[in-house]
């Protein structure tokens, strides 16, 4: 694939409001909003249900995401809508020549210290998305559209919390 | 006059419906996130350095058309808005955890719904954050013993800002859109600060 050919990002005004229409289209339909955290909790409570029951059993944060006994990720709702998501952005990548093997980093740093630092910061955020009970969807999109007390602080948190790392890793983007 | 909606919550369908709207609804929210190049953590990032405010955009368009469709639905008689979930509010974890998450944000580039976007794409560090996340959710879940008194601690249930602040419902996403809008205004006026907004990466040599 060309590079040249790539397609150029919609304006990020519409494309949210398409994801608002989601957001509502799932209110309307289902009574609830999107998530995307809760899917990777499944998919963990799963695999230590696997590989240590009793474990799980005894854990009150895994068990609460076992609650239908068959413990199976592909029955949850939030599991199957990040599967989607994974197809949509796929579909959408494709329709646009976007598709690239590669690691969007600044030419500042490696290959290597970008995916460190994806996963040091994808693990920050599998924390504070468990002990906020959300993310930037379930919390911050549905909370945010349901006028969630909650979901308003962990967005203003969340942002303050991004900015003040930021200047840290200014060199990481350049 | 009673609504109709939300159709699962009053029984018009089945579980099994519910997992085809899961999938439904998710490659829509996947294709819009893509379109406006949430995939992409050096255009995300951007945020963070007031170069390409497109997260902010993105998020505040999409609360404000999906709260003014459930405010005027809900008005019509349409949606009985009680039966449509509120995220529970527990105050101190939710500022805690928030603190942790925006770090992380700002860390990975990535959050984790536009991680999978990122894979999707092709993007390696798209893969990685998502293994992060699940070792996060792992640390979170063995931890989760001895941090549980913090983590249920401030319950205030599903608390809305209509009822904190002591304001009618149309007053608050009132205040909201107009927050938005401005928001917006200060967006625009960044970016044109800040020259160019950054563009799908150049294939790596």
């Amino acid at each position: 694939m060309s590079d040249a050919k790539a397609a150029p990002y919609a304006s990020p005004y519409l494309a949210g409001v398409g994801v608002g229409v989601v957001l509502l289209l799932a209110f309307v339909l289902m009574g609830r909003g999107l998530g995307a955290s809760g899917a990777f909790s499944s998919v963990v409570a799963a695999a230590v249900n696997t590989a240590a029951p009793a474990h799980a059993a005894g854990n009150a944060f895994y068990s609460g995401y076992l609650t239908d006994g068959a413990a199976n990720p592909l029955r949850d709702w939030l599991v199957l809508e990040i599967i989607g998501v994974v197809i949509g952005g796929l579909a959408s990548g494709l329709l646009a020549r976007r598709i690239r093997w590669t690691t969007e980093r600044g030419a500042g740093i490696t290959d290597r210290r970008r995916f460190v630092n994806a996963f040091v910061g994808g693990t920050a955020m599998g924390v504070g998305a468990k002990l906020a009970r959300g993310c930037t969807s379930g919390l911050g999109l549905t909370g945010g559209a349901t006028l969630s007390v909650g979901s308003w602080l962990f967005i203003i948190a969340a942002f303050v919390g991004a900015y003040a790392a930021a200047p840290l890793l200014r060199r990481a983007w350049r | 006059m009673m609504g109709g909606a939300p159709f699962y919550e009053f029984g018009r369908f089945g579980e099994g419906t519910s997992l085809v709207i899961a999938v439904l609804l998710g490659i829509a929210f996947g294709w819009f996130l893509e379109q406006g190049g949430m995939g992409n953590a050096r255009k995300l990032s951007g945020q963070f350095y007031f170069t390409d405010l497109s997260v902010l955009k993105l998020m505040f368009s999409a609360i404000v058309t999906a709260m003014l469709g459930l405010f005027w639905l809900s008005w019509a008689g349409l949606l009985d808005l009680s039966r449509v979930y509120v995220p529970e509010t527990f105050i101190a974890p939710q500022i805690v955890g928030g603190l942790v998450f925006g770090v992380g944000f700002a860390t990975g580039g990535l959050c984790p719904g536009t991680s999978c976007v990122a894979a999707a794409t092709g993007r390696k560090d798209g893969l990685a954050l998502i293994a992060g996340m699940l070792a996060g959710v792992f640390v979170f879940g063995e931890a989760f013993p001895a941090i549980d008194r913090f983590a249920d601690s401030t319950a205030r249930g599903a608390w809305t800002l209509p009822q904190a602040l002591g304001l009618s419902q149309g007053t608050v996403v009132g205040i909201l859109v107009a927050v938005a809008l401005g928001a917006f205004a200060g967006a625009e006026w960044l970016e044109r600060r800040a020259e160019h907004p950054a563009r799908p990466m150049k294939l790596a040599a």
